[in-house]
């Protein structure tokens, strides 16, 4: 530290001091209102705090956690979570893809269809769920109209599950879209031509050209929506409130934290799954080898 | 440098301005605002009473409601995080009968000194009283009363089943001869299946508290009994596949297309058959909520309204005094007739100016006179014996337990299901775990 600080000329030591001024404002800012919270919530989950009993707390270490890691609702939500990610980011993915695509080659009237395609991401969330669940309704909704049938889709989980995940499908593929967008832009076009004059079919220049040179902006969009889809809240409120075993951890967190007021308890759920979109953040960093900063041109 | 000086100066003057305007207020002593957090009634039933209390104080306070969601879970979630932090502009609130126990544990309202407590519940309707009671204290002045009745059809039934095993026949009777038979009642994961439970747990002489309300009570047999009728009803082919996600709105829409028979519902449903199916509503009575046993009358869980007084307001004795008015019998009948909520003093259930109240309603465009409460004497027997749900702070714990552990009311297993139902109530009383 001393070393590098001798080495240093007086006018880099005064270029450092004020880059640090320059960002002063924002370091303050994101400590107040990131750091504050995330630390504050991992005091209240050491603690034993109900907002119905002020008189009653105190510190109780890990048996909030304990209390959750024990309990079979916690595995089972998280599998369901798990299961709603996946099925949604893959199916998201395919779609996305293929509207990338076509936002990309679209030769006429390109800025109508690509705000066509963005519509559905403008849409508020809660909005967007009641839509479908209107449009799911046995007795108002159109979809049982359309396909002649009478079926109750939130009674069971497998269909409460369909009308969960195309809801978030339908919400979300634009946002996809149009981070895959981008990495159809970063794929130089004198590769794609050269790889033709070579003799790849369509097919070959796909998979043998664009997609790896387009790895990066890909693995940055699923990590995006994973970190997105795992956090689910709004549309399971709205469609099923949880029933039919379609809870997700987020709404376990909103029980335990607004509806029973248990602090404590609550925001050790926050905590297990800030931790959980910690790790799956990981995953992606080391295990993909997902870099941000390729997908913003730094390097490339 | 001018221009430093000419931004202080003005800083000044706006300073001094903001001083003059805030001595002139407080120089005059000016009467407090109560502000009165209650949901936004449609009809302004509530506005209209606030009004009416405001000329009656006479200048010593006046009175402002502030709209709250419609949803209770919504209202309870924004009283409370207000509450908890100690909000002191909440001066008087209106509580859903199941707060009480939970709000005056945790001091989020005021107990009524002796003299209100007298006025509030004088003649009032004994189970309405208990429900803004907690510990021999009277935290919250009943305000609006309800409970849910059995409407079924006179030319479809025109004795209607007193027991939920006689509903079940009757409408296996029906379906087989082709006639209007569904069944319709509330079985989503909400506090209506909490209502349904508690009011056939107590139909069957079983309770889920003991009388110290901290332990888990649930009497093997009644239990039983109970959730067998849950699970039978759920079951049965007149039961529309929906019931896992019925609440009372979709009983009232699917009782107005006229295929059901038998609906359990609040009173809500006649004003709105009147308008939206007439030829439903002239065939529609009334009879008592369905008993488990045909000796036995049914017990039903008692909802409506209380009003309470905030634990941190600045004018408790002005806000005590502003709710004695409120829920006044001038009031009852202004939220009665406006806004079909029902009286929780027992005489007025006698009264003309309710028995004999109409509604004007619009059928195919033309404007029609309709009883506003012919089921007056109906719902006042109900009332008089009703049961309260469960008296604990740890009430919403104990009601997510209840509707988590039955829901879907189709799987229901009588057998196993009443030790489940022991294990989730039991740590929900605890305040521990996830539920």
């Amino acid at each position: 530290m001393t070393a590098t600080a001798k080495r240093t000329t007086g006018r880099a030591r005064s270029e450092r001091r004020l880059g640090w001024m320059l960002c002063a404002p924002a370091v303050t800012v994101m400590l107040l209102v990131t750091a504050y919270p995330i630390v504050y919530a991992l005091y209240l989950s050491l603690q034993r705090y109900d907002l119905r009993f002020p008189d009653d707390h105190g510190f109780v270490g890990l048996d909030n956690y304990q209390a959750v890691l024990s309990n079979g609702v916690w595995w089972q939500d998280l599998i369901n979570t798990l299961v709603i990610t996946a099925a949604s980011v893959i199916v998201e993915l395919i779609l996305g893809f293929a509207l990338a695509f076509v936002m990309y080659r679209a030769f006429f009237g390109r800025a109508v269809v690509r705000s066509a395609i963005l519509v559905p991401y403008g849409i508020i969330t809660v909005v967007a769920a009641f839509a479908w669940r209107f449009a799911f309704d046995p007795t108002t909704g159109f979809v049982n109209g359309l396909t002649n049938s009478d079926r109750s889709w939130f009674t069971e989980q497998w269909s409460s599950y369909v009308v969960i995940i195309s809801t978030e499908v339908w919400k979300t593929t634009p946002f996809m879209s149009l981070l895959l967008l981008a990495g159809f832009m970063l794929v130089p076009q004198d590769a794609v031509r050269a790889a033709r004059v070579d003799g790849a079919s369509a097919w070959q220049r796909l998979w043998k050209i664009i997609i790896p040179l387009m790895k990066p902006a890909i693995l940055v969009a699923v990590l995006f929506r994973t970190l997105d889809a795992f956090r689910i809240f709004d549309t399971i409120y709205v469609q099923t409130r949880g029933a039919q075993n379609t809870e997700s951890v987020s709404i376990i967190g909103y029980q335990t934290l607004i509806s029973r007021l248990n602090l404590g308890l609550g925001s050790a759920v926050s905590v297990l799954i800030f931790a959980c979109v910690l790790i799956i953040a990981f995953v992606f960093v080391k295990g993909f080898g997902a870099n941000l900063a390729q997908q913003r041109g730094e390097n490339p | 440098m001018t221009r430093r000086a000419l931004a202080a100066a003005a800083a000044g003057c706006v300073l001094a301005g903001l001083l003059t305007a805030c001595g002139g207020g407080g120089g005059e002593e000016s009467a407090p605002v109560l502000h009165w957090y209650v949901y936004n009634e449609p009809s302004g039933a509530f506005r209209t009473a606030a009004k009416r209390c405001t000329k009656a104080a006479d200048g010593a306070y006046s009175i402002v409601t502030v709209d709250l969601p419609n949803n209770a879970d919504e209202q309870r979630e924004q009283l409370v995080r207000r509450l908890a932090a100690r909000d002191g502009d909440i001066d008087i609130l209106g509580m859903d009968v199941i707060w009480t126990a939970e709000f005056a544990e945790a001091e989020w309202v005021k107990p009524f000194p002796d003299d209100e407590a007298k006025e509030v519940t004088d003649g009032r309707l004994e189970p309405a009283i208990k429900t803004g009671t907690y510990e021999d204290r009277l935290y919250a002045a009943p305000f609006n009363s309800n409970a849910e009745m059995l409407w079924y059809r006179e030319d479809v039934t025109p004795k209607p089943p007193a027991t939920w095993d006689g509903i079940l026949d009757q409408a296996a009777e029906l379906r087989a001869a082709g006639e209007p038979d569904q069944i319709l009642g509330q079985g989503q994961r909400y506090e209506g299946l909490v209502v349904w439970f508690t009011s056939l747990l107590e139909s069957a002489g079983g309770h889920v508290l003991d009388e110290s309300g901290t332990k888990v009570s649930l009497e093997t047999g009644p239990t039983r009994k109970a959730l067998q009728i849950m699970r039978d009803i759920s079951r049965s082919p007149s039961t529309p596949d929906n019931f896992a996600t019925a609440r009372e709105d979709d009983g009232r829409l699917a009782w107005e297309t006229g295929d059901a028979a038998f609906m359990t519902n609040y009173s809500f449903v006649w004003p709105s058959a009147n308008e939206n199916a007439p030829a439903v509503a002239e065939q529609m009575r009334w009879a008592r909520f369905p008993a488990v046993r045909e000796d036995v009358p049914s017990k039903v869980a008692i909802g409506g309204f209380n009003l309470g007084v905030g634990g941190y307001t600045d004018h408790p004795d002005e806000a005590f005094d502003a709710v004695s008015c409120l829920v006044g019998e001038e009031n009852q009948i202004t939220n009665a007739t406006d806004g079909g909520l029902l009286p929780v003093t027992e005489a007025l259930y006698d009264d003309p100016k309710l028995t004999e109240a109409t509604t004007e309603v619009e059928v195919d465009g033309k404007q029609v006179e309709v009883r506003s409460f012919p089921y007056a004497d109906v719902i006042k027997d109900e009332l008089a014996d009703a049961i309260v749900r469960p008296q604990t702070p740890y009430y919403n714990d104990v009601a997510l337990a209840i509707a988590r552990t039955l829901h879907p009311t189709k799987g229901i297993d009588p057998e196993r299901d009443v030790e489940r139902l022991r294990e989730a109530i039991g740590r929900a009383l605890k305040g521990e775990g996830l539920l």
